[in-house]
């Protein structure tokens, strides 16, 4: 009995795993034969529950995979029979059903040998008609393998409320009628995707989730095979890779955040440095956003010490970068940048001209880079006024910590003064 | 989770015999299908151990010992790191793999930081 139940448990845990490698490939096959991304889902879920039943008494079959894929295409297809059967009978022509089911062997016929159905699948998932919330989980979802609870608990919201959104989701690929196919304007849709996937990766890497990072990652690897030519690609890549590499590092024992420039260096991931940088190299001379966030990232990933950190060069890199992107955060990076590189009187000069700037005005970080030019060229009444005001902004409780300790040692100036320091 | 695969060493591959074109073929494609899946974070071959050393601590003394080394199973021929979600997962993608002459391949989960800080309490 015992020995029954381990067997019938291994056998679930196998199905699980072969769902998780299968299960994209299997909806963008169905998404080709049926045209809708809810059907084809349910489809393959079909053929899930039919390995659930079948496996466990005839065995794992020997190219599971296979196995699933043909289950799933015969459904399919049957379903389209009806649909043309049913069209019949009201007269109507189906004829594109009907050339479909003349080729000799459908199943055969409906194989895709150059993937293009993954890369279809993920254009529809990240659709701009979705909120980007839709196209995070359905992303998750389709390409990702994710159950909605495991999707659910990796965000910190309700499961039903995921539920909600894949449907709706679904509906409203439906009713739009959204083809499935590789966009011709592939360069404006590709940074939707790119988007979904560097948000996935942020969120693992802000709320600590690891797991999160790591499907990120796979998604991007994914997609840079569907793409190789395609830069961005390959610089979204690497800024992941290099800043996964720093996962372990970044905060300390008690939770607390702790600096790039005060990290422990030799507990960065390598193995993750170096295919980082390798993906840099791949995006060859581009310079689009992320391969110039990565190329910071490397500059950082590349210096043995903090104070070998080459700032002149990463100076340059945020001017590009402040050129396409004509954004004050970027500016600001490029601030403190420049004070690092040329002195703080330098990057001070360019953080008060932002001072007026309208989209910074609740940033912390404006308030946190200015009082730290401002302690570094000692004003250092001023320089705990900014921290204190930075601490007000931010809603991270440990950024609130770190600043106010920051205000703190600023002290009085007063004081220190008449004390001789 | 990171997991090591690790090819055992045969008596062909402790020879230096190349694999056949076939195999290659094969390799080629089952190493494909892991960077499209977006899983493959190494790879690598390793050359006959007769091409190895081995340092041996004792008290104090260091022995360096030549190859070849003799007992084949116990020797690793090549190797994967693989990120995957699970065991299973990783079990599953190496029964893809195109072995089939009696070859045995181990699987290894990687130690993350998380473990030695469970560890160490």
């Amino acid at each position: 009995m015992s020995v029954a139940v381990t067997a019938a448990t291994d056998i679930h845990r196998t199905i699980d795993a072969v769902w998780r490698i299968e299960s994209a490939k299997l909806i963008g096959a169905l998404t080709r034969i049926v045209r809708d991304v809810g059907i084809a889902e349910d489809l393959a879920q079909d053929a899930l529950v039919a390995a659930l039943q079948q496996w466990p008494e005839e065995g794992v079959p020997d190219k599971p995979g296979a196995w699933l894929m043909s289950t799933a295409k015969h459904r399919a297809i049957d379903l389209l029979r009806r649909h043309a059967l049913f069209e019949r009978k009201q007269e109507e022509l189906g004829r594109e059903v009907e050339l479909r089911l003349e080729q000799p062997d459908p199943v055969d016929a409906l194989d895709d040998p150059v993937g293009d159905d993954l890369l279809r699948l993920i254009f529809i998932a990240c659709h701009p008609i979705l909120s980007t919330e839709a196209r995070v989980a359905l992303t998750l979802r389709l390409l990702g393998g994710l159950t909605t609870d495991e999707i659910a608990r990796a965000f910190l919201v309700p499961e039903p409320t995921v539920a909600q959104r894949i449907v709706r989701a679904k509906r409203t690929l439906a009713e739009a009628q959204v083809p499935f196919e590789v966009p011709r304007d592939l360069e404006a849709r590709l940074e939707s995707v790119l988007e979904v996937i560097y948000l996935i990766f942020n969120e693992g890497y802000s709320a600590l989730r690891p797991e999160l990072c790591d499907d990120a990652l796979r998604l991007g690897r994914i997609m840079a095979e569907l793409v190789p030519d395609e830069s961005e690609v390959h610089g979204l890549i690497a800024l992941m890779e290099i800043q996964a590499s720093r996962f372990n590092t970044r905060t300390g024992p008690s939770g607390e955040l702790v600096p790039l420039l005060e990290q422990d260096r030799r507990r960065w991931d390598y193995l993750l440095v170096g295919r980082g940088l390798a993906a840099l190299a791949r995006a060859g001379d581009a310079h689009g956003p992320y391969v110039l966030q990565a190329s910071i990232a490397a500059c950082h990933a590349r210096a043995r010490t903090a104070a070998e950190t080459d700032w002149e060069r990463i100076a340059s890199l945020y001017e590009t970068l402040v050129e396409i992107t004509r954004s004050p955060v970027v500016e600001l990076n490029r601030a403190v940048a420049v004070g690092m590189a040329r002195g703080p009187a330098a990057g001070l000069e360019i953080v008060d001209e932002l001072m007026s700037e309208p989209a910074l005005q609740s940033y912390h970080f404006l308030p946190a880079a200015r009082g730290d030019l401002l302690s570094k060229l000692g004003r250092l009444d001023e320089a705990r006024e900014e921290f204190e005001r930075a601490a007000g902004l931010t809603r991270n409780a440990r950024e609130r910590e770190l600043l106010l300790q920051r205000a703190g040692n600023s002290g009085s100036e007063e004081r220190r003064k008449r004390s001789g320091i | 989770m990171r997991v090591l695969v690790l090819v055992k060493a045969s008596k062909e591959s402790e020879h230096g015999a190349m694999p056949t074109k076939e195999l290659v073929a094969e390799m080629g494609k089952f190493n494909d299908e892991l960077v499209k899946a977006g899983m493959l974070l190494a790879a690598d071959g390793l050359h006959p151990s007769s091409k190895g050393k081995r340092v041996r601590f004792d008290d104090g003394k260091k022995t360096v010992i030549d190859g070849p080394f003799t007992e084949t199973k116990e020797l690793v021929a090549g190797f994967w790191i693989w990120q995957v979600k699970s065991m299973d997962e990783a079990v599953e993608w190496l029964k893809r793999a195109p072995f089939g002459g009696g070859e045995e391949v181990e699987i290894r989960p990687i130690f993350e930081e998380a473990d030695f800080m469970e560890q160490l309490g």
